[in-house]
């Protein structure tokens, strides 16, 4: 009785986004790019809000063979600017209109949002606390013990992109695979050697290792 | 991928940006746009509704024919809109699939409707959503099955099937007693007999009062001998029924499988091992119950009454249902019968002295009987009485709707077939009309060709403009067409007459029409009142002279037939006097006769595929056609016949 109860509360949930000029002062899309994107959004989701659970399904549907619902969680977090559970329009054009006109420090900003699971700053490899106490102050700078959890910021995301590529490549490679790929990039990217990687260090060697135009972000390709 | 999911593509790409400072290697380039225009209205324009979307909600389907460069062939360049001149109920439904990605099939719309406007747009039926799939699927086997019936139905009733082996016709003739009046006095004979056995049976048990000093006899043995003789004579006609049927079998295993060979085995059995078995008491009560067999033959009354067969078939296809019946009535009946068994024990003088024993009173009470022999002594027995005797009521009002309904179904179907079958002999009556009526446009527009080439020269404008005023471009055209091919094959079309078969020879006979037959052939075609569909049917001749392709250099005059109207009846027959007089023909009287002959018989149904050599056009009677159009749709005319090759055109000056 009470997931049908929320079922019908999510129905009745609906919301309406801000104006169109209101939106068009925050992103950098134009007018009809705004027109379209919406249209879009409100086709899939006709009730204004996405939640998470809509969102991973839609965002499996383009990675058939793999398990994407770890990834989608994560971009959830980061797209979800106010932390609400729910995505509404505004967190979507504003999220998308960082990643296709933003500049690139605004872009990179934004990967460093989602690589920062735990969202204090700093991206970790993995920190596990437990009564092995050799690794408690291993991952945070400024020794404070962290929460009794588990801190796992660049393995999951690593872990999690894996997945999206199917069981089949994790058994090639390996279940340590992610964790060699983490290494790497913690070897690129940890300049001072700290365990931890800051802004300005992703910052730095993000902008001095390749133009960050390529890819399936640049700019104008997606819409 | 679902066609919404796409307008996320745009964002999954975006977000894909997570991966870039963690890859390794190089990002492959992103695929050019083509021709990335703004996303643009598109506007539909299905049968003068009009239908707007974007264009890429269309393109979403790039296989179907709106989502690919097909629709182009239906722009319209002066509106500047795709025009498709289809059914735009359905389309409605094709584009809200484009729309939401669910292709819905609207109960209201005919099967068949619906599956070729999805071939048009080419669009798969198996998409269709789970919503609607069940519909789809049953009416489409629905629809398949009542066609399938209607072949066979037809096929069945094929006209005089000359090939058919004696064998052949014996089967028909028992399994259609209507296909011949033999058929149908056997079938009634039969039926007869089988009635005449079973009411011996029966009588022969009756007592028939007594012969004075003995007791009193049933009529069996009191009138052996003639009952015997009766006994004699069935089974002797039931043999030889069961033995020409077993000739005429087309596939004698399956006969002798068959259900009703068995029965039929079965009836006539008891007799002849009654004949062989002479009185020996040790098997004489086992001849007696042979004789209960014979009762079986009131079973070989299904093969008269169709009632029963739908009957047997419901029983047949509803077994899961009885046997569920059977299963669950026999756990109850044990469930109860032990525990009034074990009720009951401790009652003196009590009949339920077993848990079999139980078994009677069990059955009795559950199906409401009561016969009251074997009753409930105490109290505890009281009650589970009255709860057997409430649960009896529930177990077996339970599967027999099922049951009902199944037979219902199957007996709707039945009539339905009846049904159809009547309505198909009117249909088929009608289009037959329709199509020779049809025949005669050709040949009359021939005459109207010829005539206006002969008014021409008299300078009467006014026939001319008759003439020339009815027939439609279409309709010139087709007859255009038709008149190629007569000079192609050098035969030339007659007005239906499946018997008239290709002749070679050089006569051609006109025929003098009966004016009688004829106003009779008016009256019934402007009853029926038919639009034109028109198939014309090849007979005779060869040896036309006539140039084709130009009805102007027409040489020859062709005077064909029919449906020429009263009013100008006499002065066609004049023309044709004239006709025949310039005409060197030994024998038209004789021919002549002999058409006529073909022709009193009537309309004659045009159904040999053969004869028909050009598809049906429907094309409406032009109203302007004067009275010419009433009776131009007429029924079987007699054959009108092609002048010969006359090089002269004769002047008319009758008309």
């Amino acid at each position: 009785a009470d997931s049908y109860d929320d079922d019908v509360e999510l129905l009745t949930i609906r919301h309406q986004p801000e104006g169109l000029e209101q939106l068009l002062a925050r992103t950098k899309f134009t007018k009809t790019e705004l027109q379209s994107l919406y249209r879009g959004f409100k086709n899939e989701c006709p009730s204004g809000l996405v939640d998470e659970e809509t969102f991973t399904l839609i965002y499996s549907q383009f990675f058939p063979q793999g398990d994407a619902s770890s990834y989608a969680h994560f971009l959830f977090d980061a797209f979800d600017a106010d932390h609400n559970g729910a995505l509404c329009f505004q967190d979507f054009a504003v999220g998308l209109s960082v990643l296709l006109r933003g500049t690139e420090q605004q872009k990179l900003k934004w990967t460093f949002d989602l690589y920062d699971v735990n969202k204090d700053g700093y991206v970790t490899k993995e920190v596990t606390v437990g009564n092995t106490g050799g690794l408690v102050g291993w991952g945070h700078p400024h020794g404070h013990l962290p929460a009794p959890c588990v801190l796992q910021d660049m393995l999951e995301i690593m872990k999690s992109i894996y997945a999206m590529m199917g069981r089949s490549t994790e058994t090639a490679l390996g279940a340590s695979a992610p964790a060699q790929h983490v290494e790497l990039f913690f070897q690129k990217m940890d300049r001072n050697g700290d365990g931890v990687v800051t802004f300005e260090e992703f910052l730095a060697t993000c902008q001095e290792v390749r133009g960050f135009g390529q890819g399936p972000s640049s700019s104008s390709s997606c819409l | 991928m679902a066609a919404g999911v796409a307008a996320w593509l745009p964002f999954a790409r975006a977000a894909a940006i997570g991966w870039m400072p963690v890859a390794n290697c190089p990002m492959p380039l992103a695929p050019a746009e083509k021709n990335k225009r703004q996303d643009e209205l598109i506007i539909l324009n299905v049968s003068g509704r009009r239908f707007q979307t974007w264009r890429t909600t269309l393109e979403r389907y790039p296989d179907t024919l709106l989502g690919s460069t097909e629709k182009e062939f239906f722009f319209n360049e002066d509106t500047k809109e795709y025009f498709f001149d289809r059914d735009p109920e359905v389309f409605r439904c094709i584009l809200n699939f484009y729309r939401t990605g669910k292709l819905h099939y609207p109960r209201y719309e005919c099967i068949s409707a619906y599956d070729e406007e999805l071939a048009f747009y080419g669009i798969l039926p198996e998409i269709i959503g789970d919503c609607c799939y069940e519909e789809y699927k049953d009416r489409k086997r629905e629809n398949a099955e009542r066609l399938m019936d209607d072949n066979d139905s037809e096929n069945n009733q094929e006209g005089s099937m000359p090939s058919l082996s004696f064998r052949q016709t014996m089967w028909r003739a028992f399994e259609n007693p209507h296909t011949s009046t033999l058929a149908l006095v056997f079938y009634y004979v039969t039926g007869f007999f089988i009635a005449v056995s079973v009411i011996t049976n029966v009588v022969e048990t009756v007592p028939c009062g007594t012969v004075p000093g003995s007791k009193e006899l049933p009529c069996g043995e009191r009138y052996a001998v003639a009952f015997f003789c009766l006994d004699t004579a069935c089974v002797m006609i039931f043999t030889v029924e069961y033995l020409l049927r077993l000739f005429a079998a087309p596939s004698r295993y399956r006969f002798i499988r068959s259900v009703m060979s068995i029965i039929d085995v079965v009836a006539i059995m008891p007799y002849y091992i009654g004949l062989v078995m002479t009185n020996n008491e040790d098997v004489s009560g086992a001849f007696v119950t042979l004789r209960v067999f014979r009762v079986f033959r009131i079973f070989k009354f299904s093969r008269h009454s169709q009632g029963l067969r739908i009957l047997g078939y419901t029983l047949k296809s509803c077994a899961s249902e009885l046997g569920f019946l059977l299963f669950s009535l026999t756990m109850a009946i044990i469930i109860f019968a032990t525990v009034m068994f074990y009720a009951e024990k401790g009652s003196s003088a009590s009949k339920f002295t077993s848990i079999p024993a139980s078994f009677w009173y069990t059955i009795v009470t559950m199906t409401t009987l009561g016969y009251g022999d074997m009753v409930p002594k105490t109290i505890a027995g009281k009650i589970f009485g009255s709860i057997c005797s409430l649960s009896g009521v529930l177990v077996i009002a339970l599967p027999v709707p099922v049951i009902v309904s199944n037979f219902s179904r199957i007996y709707h179907q039945n009539q339905r077939a009846d049904k159809r079958r009547a309505q198909k002999k009117a249909r088929l009556a009608r289009i037959r009309v329709a199509k020779t009526g049809s025949s005669n446009a050709y040949l009359h527009s021939k005459r109207n060709g010829l005539l206006n080439e002969a008014l021409e020269l008299t300078g009467s404008t006014e026939e001319e403009q008759h003439m020339t005023k009815g027939t439609s471009l279409i309709e010139s055209q087709h007859h255009h067409l038709l008149h190629c091919l007569e000079k192609t094959t050098g035969l030339s079309y007659l007005v239906d007459d499946p018997l008239l078969s290709v002749r070679t020879s050089t006569i051609k006979n006109h025929e003098f029409i009966d004016e009688q037959l004829f106003e009779q052939n008016c009256m019934e075609s402007s009853m029926q009142n038919y639009p034109s569909s028109r198939s014309p049917s090849l007979s005779s001749h060869a040896g036309l002279s006539t140039s084709c392709c130009s009805r102007r250099h027409k040489k020859s005059s062709h005077l064909p037939n029919s449906s020429v109207p009263a009013t100008r009846l006499r002065s066609m027959q004049e023309l044709s006097t004239i006709h025949i007089q310039c005409s060197e023909q030994p024998s038209l009287t004789t021919s002549r006769s002999s058409l006529n002959m073909k022709s009193d018989d009537g309309l004659r149904p045009n159904c040999k595929a053969a004869q028909i050599t050009t598809a049906i056009i429907s094309i409406p009677t032009p109203p302007a056609l004067t009275p010419e159009g009433e009776s131009r749709p007429g029924p079987g005319s007699p054959g009108p016949a092609a002048l010969p090759s006359s090089a002269n055109i004769v002047k008319v000056s009758a008309l």
